[in-house]
């Protein structure tokens, strides 16, 4: 009924015009398979937002009750629910910021020894050496960092704090000393660092590789040094893509929770000092911790800063993806 | 003797074009030192760790430890093994892997295959979004989810399950979307052109082109989600016994055996005890955490030979 008029132009027209205007020219498995890849695209959708909505819905008992502290042991007397959820907040930016801070330099440093300096056999190889940090399970990078290295890092730990105390960061204890054994918020950040080289070298080790070609040869052929190379040809291509791969490592290390567990000796407090023991704590830790003991409107409180943790690493997720997206658009070209 | 006749402002310019510029040369010899350097201390943390794993694990690694469970092991007794939390996480990861890797692969199929528009372009974002969620907010959504539906008695091998497979599927859509990518568009067309419908088409020859390429990827992804921890821990608990119903009760996995075992601690032994390990706790764990790193090496291993076993003889 809506094909054309005449029977007598050759098939190729109606056969065409339905096929493009409408898809469900599928029958029977065809028609199935296709509905099943769909709606399997919309289940992963749902699955995102059932994780929120059920975030919400066990988080609100803990928000709409006014009188958190009598009920919720480890909320100090006097407080509310941000009275903790702050503190921890600021320990978790803070334990992956010093974590960045640490591992940033040397995965651009890795990334680049990969993509530049390595002999070209060996580099794949090596560049998996570095993947396999990625391969180990976070319990045993926990089990690692506390009973081997944080013996080793408590004299380098002291020596930051009787030399550069006077920065706020590397403030002694009372008796102006690093904690012993140093369960403190730099050895977790150093065993963070560890985790998230891995993802940052990965990513900025692509981008250096897209580097292209002609402005290398442009460089060495102004009598650049290997280093001049990389400084006027590879850093400026490659600089937001290191960005955004920090971002995403930033966004690994704020969700870690093992290695908080494991090594941090937990306190709630805004505070600086990254070499004393029983001063921050983590989201994630937080949760690991406290989870299986707590009550009813206790577990409530812990989603809800889980809650707080969620929106936290989308935000960083997200500029991420922004940078890398809005990179993506000239890479190529120049 | 042709040196000898260049006038003073030639032999001038020859040094300056020839000289070596010594800072320039000494600042590029010192970055040479600094980026191997930074090379050689990433691999510090990776060779002091497998060494201590190794070297404090080995010691109780036997076929005893494989094969009992921590029933009935109390304070320094030189006894107890992996065996229910071995049986944990082979059961926990393969629930995982029946619910994480068909919803992965098909809709990594519904995004080469069929996906346009703005649907195509909120799951592709949204799986991005989804690699970024924190282990232990896929927990605590999975225990949320049982505990509404559930009650109280949630805890169980599945509701770990379903934790995991929040991390693991947007793992699996990336690598197997990347693979189908790969499969040359010649190929859909030859079969498409054959008559062959397109359901048909995708499974017969997208997918089993791009076969390799998933199952490594797969591999890697489990490689992944055996060793969380976090998520496991408020999800599935812990226990001493060997629990094989995944459906009911607490069981016990790799990771979180590790974590409980260094939680533990020393153990208080009276002195001249001749029954009592006072690092027995440490030894399981360091033990364990061997068992975890064979198993994800060996995932590893075998996700590359998969690539190399399952390749289709021909190459486009």
């Amino acid at each position: 009924m809506a094909s054309p008029t005449t029977a007598m132009t050759p098939p190729v027209a109606p056969v065409r015009t339905p096929k493009k205007r409408s898809r469900p020219t599928d029958r029977g498995l065809d028609r199935g398979f296709r509905y099943l890849a769909v709606w399997s695209g919309i289940l992963i959708l749902a699955v995102l937002a059932s994780v929120a909505i059920f975030l919400i819905i066990e988080a609100l008992p803990a928000l709409k009750n006014p009188d958190l502290a009598s009920v919720v042991p480890w909320i100090p007397a006097d407080g509310n629910l941000w009275s903790v959820v702050g503190p921890l907040i600021f320990g978790t930016i803070l334990a992956a910021i010093v974590s960045l801070v640490l591992a940033v330099p040397v995965a651009v440093g890795v990334a680049l020894f990969i993509s530049h300096y390595a002999p070209r056999r060996l580099a794949s190889m090596l560049g998996y050496l570095v993947d396999l940090l990625a391969a180990i399970p976070s319990v045993v990078y926990g089990l690692w960092g506390v009973m081997v290295l944080a013996p080793k890092v408590q004299p380098v730990w002291q020596f930051l704090v009787d030399y550069f105390g006077w920065i706020p960061l590397f403030a002694g204890d009372a008796h102006g000393n690093a904690s012993n054994p140093p369960r403190v918020l730099m050895t977790t950040a150093l065993v963070l660092a560890v985790m998230i080289l891995p993802i940052i070298t990965a990513v900025s080790r692509e981008v250096f590789l897209q580097t292209p070609r002609l402005h290398e040869e442009a460089a060495l052929a102004l009598g650049a040094t290997r280093w001049e190379l990389v400084r006027m040809a590879v850093l400026p291509f490659g600089r937001s893509g290191v960005t955004s791969a920090a971002m995403l490592g930033l966004g690994r290390a704020l969700g870690e929770t093992m290695a908080v567990l494991m090594i941090l000796s937990p306190g709630i407090l805004y505070s600086f000092k990254i070499l004393v023991a029983s001063q921050q704590q983590t989201i994630a830790g937080n949760i690991a911790a406290k989870f299986n003991d707590a009550n009813d409107i206790g577990r409530s409180t812990l989603i809800a800063t889980g809650l707080a943790l969620f929106v936290i690493t989308l935000l960083v997720n997200l500029a991420a993806r922004a940078i890398i997206a809005r990179n993506k658009d000239f890479s190529g070209a120049n | 003797m042709t040196t000898a006749q260049l006038t003073p402002e030639a032999s001038a310019l020859r040094t300056a074009l020839t000289a070596v510029d010594g800072a320039r040369r000494r600042k590029d010899r010192f970055m040479t030192w600094l980026i191997w350097g930074a090379f050689v201390l990433a691999l510090v943390p990776l060779v002091s760790l497998i060494w201590s794993v190794l070297s404090n694990g080995l010691g109780r690694f036997n076929v005893y430890f494989l094969t009992h469970s921590m029933r009935n092991v109390y304070g320094g007794m030189d006894a107890g093994g992996v065996y229910h939390a071995l049986l944990g996480t082979v059961l926990i990861t393969a629930m995982t892997v029946i619910i994480s890797v068909p919803i992965g692969i098909i809709t990594s199929v519904y995004l080469v295959e069929y996906g346009k528009g703005s649907l195509a372009r909120a799951v592709t974002f949204f799986v991005d979004v989804m690699t970024g969620i924190p282990s232990i907010v896929a927990g605590l959504f999975a225990f949320s989810l049982f505990y509404l539906l559930l009650g109280p008695q949630s805890m169980s091998g599945l509701t770990g399950a379903v934790a995991l497979s929040v991390l693991m599927i947007p793992v699996v859509i990336r690598s197997t979307e990347e693979m189908l990518r790969l499969v040359p568009n010649e190929l859909r067309e030859a079969s498409f052109a054959l008559g062959v419908p397109k359901w048909l088409t995708i499974i017969r020859v997208v997918l089993r082109t791009a076969v390799a390429g998933i199952t490594t990827g797969v591999m890697i992804a489990i490689a992944r989600v055996i060793g969380e921890t976090a998520p496991l821990l408020i999800t599935v608990g812990a226990t001493d016994s060997i629990n094989r119903d995944p459906f009911h009760g607490n069981m016990m996995t790799l990771p979180v055996y590790v974590y409980r075992q260094y939680a533990a601690g020393l153990v208080p032994c009276t002195p001249g005890a001749t029954d009592c390990i006072a690092t027995i706790n440490y030894d399981r764990a360091w033990s364990a955490a061997l068992v975890l790193i064979l198993f994800v090496m060996l995932l590893n291993l075998l996700a590359r030979g998969v690539s190399r076993w399952f390749a289709p003889k021909t190459r486009a």
